[in-house]
């Protein structure tokens, strides 16, 4: 570790050396390439039995062809579906009580612990009831997935507006602003980042509990159709769908995060 | 804070009153349903406590309660291990970080089946599972705490001829002390997390067969009254370790 030595003086984050960075960009391929090398060769000689991992390249064979058959889609539809619904509905909540509990420095101060005590729970454990009060259909993935984006928006939104510099708001009354000059030209540009932040935390975590309770207890959707095929033991089916859903969550958290850069930077 | 004003309750009691209010909230929520699905807070309070000298529920608390703490500890220690080597030196953290978020930005819960497959239905997957939710959160924190040293104490060290590991010992571990105790924060809620996904999903003993129990042969009382628990023990759990963190990152 020669690079240790030399970078002591400006800790981890200083920048490599040109061979540091080639050795780095050659190393995190070569983790990549062996893993997938390991995995192809237990699998080929089925050290590992097939039951347990199928072979990569079969499961890249079978994820092709969910891409291009357009099977996965009426299981695609209902998880969407869901969070279509969820997803707006804990957008527009979340912002909406978060506005409602920063409205003033009291309900602030009184209110914000509750509901980040609240955020401590974790809301998995009411699923029972929303499947017990909802049925084991939509409904109750979609109670779910908008209780789970609830809170981070909501937190994130009382908290970007609570922290507008009080400075601004000063200045804005003094020069005569009405409440909704204040609101528009104020409250929301400055309050904007953290609560956009928290609406892509929401709307992952919205996404992401569907998907759970969809594999908890569900007769359809994406969720349901992992544990479906785990539970016929088709493990190269399984698999295609967990890299399927994995690929859908990762795209649509670049998404989210563009938007989110791209607000910054107007 | 001086816009509270002179008039207005202290918070604390106003907190309480909102406490109450959602507390009459569910009561009268709870009456409007049928009894089938819902249950008022009295009747929960006054029927559902009874599960708490059932012997069987006893031993599902206790058994979540140590799968829990294992997941916890090794969690800790895991993270710990794998924040530290990765913050090790400006070529690790640069070549294995990227590696790190991509393995924690995948959901695991796709990957619930295989757990279970993979470790059975017995403690074991839920232990892996809550670890697999836990270890991020901790090995992300001790790299960015390690990240936050300032530099000029790792030079002036170095300059004053410290070895590396007096320089572990003496400056990188005292700094660490912070950003630990929120990944403990973190970790203790993720791994909770996922021991309850991993219960849900499938389990003969522990909590999460319990509430499927109760919620299958609708008996809300007893189902309301073990999540109630399992919240406020969330919530009492969150709050010790968000104390125990403020209180050790205050030297810095």
């Amino acid at each position: 570790m020669s690079g240790a030595a030399a970078g002591m003086g400006e800790g981890v984050t200083g920048r490599l050396s040109r061979r540091g960075r080639w050795l780095s960009f050659l190393t995190k391929l070569g983790v990549f390439v062996m893993l997938m090398l390991l995995w192809h060769a237990v699998t080929v000689t089925e050290i590992v039995s097939p039951f347990f991992l199928p072979q990569p390249g079969a499961v890249m064979t079978v994820f092709w062809r969910i891409l291009s058959s357009g099977r996965a889609w009426p299981d695609v539809s209902v998880t969407f579906f869901e969070f279509a619904v969820a997803g707006p509905l804990a957008v527009v909540t979340g912002i909406f009580g978060g506005y409602l509990i920063s409205m003033t420095r009291y309900s602030t101060i009184v209110l914000e612990p509750v509901v980040s005590s609240l955020y401590a729970i974790p809301i998995i454990i009411f699923y029972p009831i929303s499947i017990m009060a909802l049925g084991i259909g939509p409904e109750s993935k979609i109670a779910h997935g908008a209780l789970f984006g609830f809170f981070p928006i909501c937190l994130n939104t009382i908290q970007g507006f609570s922290g507008v510099d009080a400075i601004y708001l000063r200045m804005a009354r003094s020069t005569g602003a009405t409440k909704a000059q204040l609101l528009r030209r104020i409250l929301i540009p400055a309050a904007a980042p953290t609560i956009l932040n928290g609406v892509r935390l929401g709307l992952m975590l919205c996404f992401l509990a569907i998907i759970g309770g969809e594999t908890i207890a569900s007769l359809e959707g994406l969720g349901h159709r992992i544990v479906w095929y785990a539970e016929g033991m088709q493990m190269t089916n399984m698999f295609a769908y967990i890299v399927f859903v994995i690929l859908i969550a990762a795209v649509m958290n670049i998404c989210l995060s563009l938007l989110e850069l791209r607000r910054r930077g107007a | 804070m001086s816009a509270t004003g002179a008039r207005l309750p202290p918070p604390w009691v106003a907190r309480l009153c909102v406490i109450i209010c959602l507390l009459i909230l569910w009561e009268v929520l709870g009456r409007m349903g049928t009894a089938l699905f819902f249950s008022p807070f009295s009747k929960v309070v006054m029927t559902g406590h009874q599960i708490f000298f059932d012997a069987e529920v006893r031993q599902a608390l206790l058994t979540t309660g140590w799968v829990l703490a294992l997941a916890f500890a090794l969690s800790l220690i895991l993270g710990l291990v794998l924040g530290l080597a990765i913050a090790m030196s400006k070529f690790t953290y640069q070549t294995f970080l990227p590696v790190l978020l991509l393995l924690y930005a995948i959901p695991q819960i796709t990957i619930l089946p295989l757990f279970v497959l993979y470790f059975g239905t017995g403690p074991a997957s839920k232990i892996a599972f809550g670890v697999s939710h836990g270890l991020f959160p901790v090995a992300v924190s001790v790299i960015a705490g390690v990240q936050g040293i300032k530099p000029i104490l790792l030079t002036s060290a170095a300059s004053m001829g410290a070895t590396r590991g007096q320089i572990f010992r003496r400056i990188t571990l005292p700094y660490l002390v912070p950003s630990l105790f929120t990944g403990m924060r973190l970790a203790s809620t993720a791994a909770l997390l996922g021991v309850l996904l991993a219960e849900l999903y499938a389990s003969a003993g522990g909590v999460g067969h319990f509430t499927r129990r109760f919620s299958e042969t609708f008996q809300p009382d007893k189902l309301y009254a073990l999540i109630g628990a399992l919240a406020l023990m969330a919530i009492a759990l969150n709050e010790a370790t968000r104390r125990l963190e403020r209180r050790f990152s205050k030297w810095r």
